[in-house]
């Protein structure tokens, strides 16, 4: 069985962090002593940004003949330069038009210990923004976690994170709908994962106003998203303050 | 000059044509009642009338990623086979329809078999059943319905779903489903639904709009 680890990567980080451990057991009597610890984010904090399919892996067929594979890659690059122009770390699955396995994609989520991983996709159906979140049933992170359920510890998590999206994105006027699914990309991921698949502008009418590789539409979506990730930045640093 | 031998041939020859040409008709005209005469008499018996039954379908819309269960009264065979097909087939048919929320094309045709097999593993015990066996639901689609399928997570999803959601709520003991293309495993429906894996009939529960 394939399993993904997750936590300290190597035997020196690791070694720090059971010393740090073993401090903290220590000290942790005189915890009353000692002046609460000022609420603090993260020390790091990395988004990872994966533009579905690319290379002979097409995606579908958008409205206006485009190929999805080429829509999620200039979503990917828009999303990419809002996050790094704000201070955030991105790593991205794929720079250009080349193919990649789903479980490629989980192993370059895994290896970045992120804190976001958001997996970009385009349909010609529906409309507005969709967002799913792993249908595996959440169960309790453990070290080691099975390859093709590792999502699983996480999907608390990328539920909350969801949430957070979902609220930027209808705060900002967008038709958001939300689901589960099983994608073995995501599944595999460990780190709060969300899927979200941009779908054409509609009108009331249900007429397409933007199709989802039109650049202004992308703009839009992708400045909110931004918005929403540096919001989770800062639920993560407030949960990671609490933490003893 | 003619001979008298061979104008008497002749004539001969003429005459027989045209008693020959007389004779085919009469044989064709007698062939043809006959036939009608067989039609008229064959034994024939008049088909068994299923009485219609209440089926639930949950059909699919793309416009807010939703399940919602209908009911709708079909004439269904007893076979639980061939029942699991007729309402797929039903459902697909609505999907066809030009004013579907979830347009797909293909219709009924697009399902070419459904086998009931004894379920296996997680989710083999049944909820609703009466402690009956649990059942696994193999659904063997046809290629063109999978290539006319639009590409998509949300519809993609929502159609896998639809198809679990309709089986349970129509064969109770189907707990499992799980998709062949033209009789072969195939990775995904059109790009994004997996189809290699087995689906559970609890993941097909109504999706709740305001919630992820």
């Amino acid at each position: 069985m394939h399993w993904t680890r997750w936590g300290a990567a190597g035997h020196g980080p690791a070694a720090a962090a059971i010393l740090l451990v073993a401090g903290a057991s220590v000290s942790a009597g005189f915890a009353q002593q000692a002046p609460p610890a000022p609420a603090a984010q993260p020390a790091r904090f990395v988004v990872v940004i994966d533009a579905a399919h690319g290379g002979d892996d097409t995606g579908g067929h958008l409205n206006d003949g485009q190929l999805e594979k080429t829509a999620n890659l200039a979503f990917s690059v828009r999303l990419r330069s809002l996050l790094s122009a704000r201070g955030i770390q991105v790593v991205t699955t794929r720079e250009a038009d080349q193919s990649l396995v789903p479980d490629q994609r989980a192993e370059v989520a895994d290896h970045a210990r992120a804190q976001a991983c958001i997996s970009l996709h385009a349909a010609e159906t529906g409309s507005g923004v969709h967002l799913f979140v792993s249908s595996l049933a959440p169960s309790s992170a453990a070290r080691f976690m099975p390859w093709k359920t590792a999502q699983s510890g996480w999907v608390t998590r990328s539920l909350g994170l969801a949430g957070v999206l979902n609220s930027a994105l209808t705060h900002a006027g967008t038709t958001v709908t939300l689901g589960r699914t099983a994608l073995p990309g995501i599944d595999s991921m460990a780190c709060p994962a969300v899927v979200i698949e941009l779908a054409p502008e509609r009108d009331a009418d249900k007429k397409t106003i933007s199709e989802p590789d039109d650049a202004k539409y992308q703009a839009t979506i992708a400045a909110t998203l931004a918005g929403a990730i540096l919001e989770w930045r800062a639920d993560e640093g407030r949960t990671a303050a609490r933490q003893p | 000059m003619i001979s008298r031998a061979q104008t008497v041939l002749l004539v001969l020859l003429v005459l027989a044509s045209l008693i020959m040409g007389v004779m085919l008709f009469r044989m064709r005209e007698r062939a043809h009642q006959r036939l009608l005469t067989g039609q008229d008499s064959a034994p024939t018996q008049a088909p068994a009338v299923t009485a219609p039954v209440q089926a639930t379908l949950m059909v699919a819309n793309d416009d807010d990623n939703s399940l919602r269960g209908q009911l709708y009264s079909l004439p269904l065979p007893a076979d639980p086979g061939a029942r699991a097909r007729a309402v797929l087939g039903k459902l697909l048919d609505l999907y066809a329809a030009q004013d579907s929320n979830h347009p797909i094309a293909g219709g009924a045709a697009s399902v070419a078999q459904v086998f009931l097999l004894p379920a296996e593993g997680a989710g083999s015990k049944p909820g609703s059943a009466g402690g009956a066996a649990a059942e696994l639901a193999v659904v063997n689609l046809k290629g063109s319905f999978v290539v006319s399928h639009p590409s998509g997570l949300e519809t993609e999803t929502l159609t896998v779903l639809s198809i679990c959601g309709t089986l349970h709520a129509n064969l109770p003991r189907v707990t499992q489903v799980r998709f062949l293309v033209d009789g072969e495993v195939r990775p995904s429906l059109a790009g994004h639904a997996d189809l290699t894996r087995t689906y559970l009939t609890s993941d097909a529960v109504p999706v709740d709009p305001n919630t992820p």
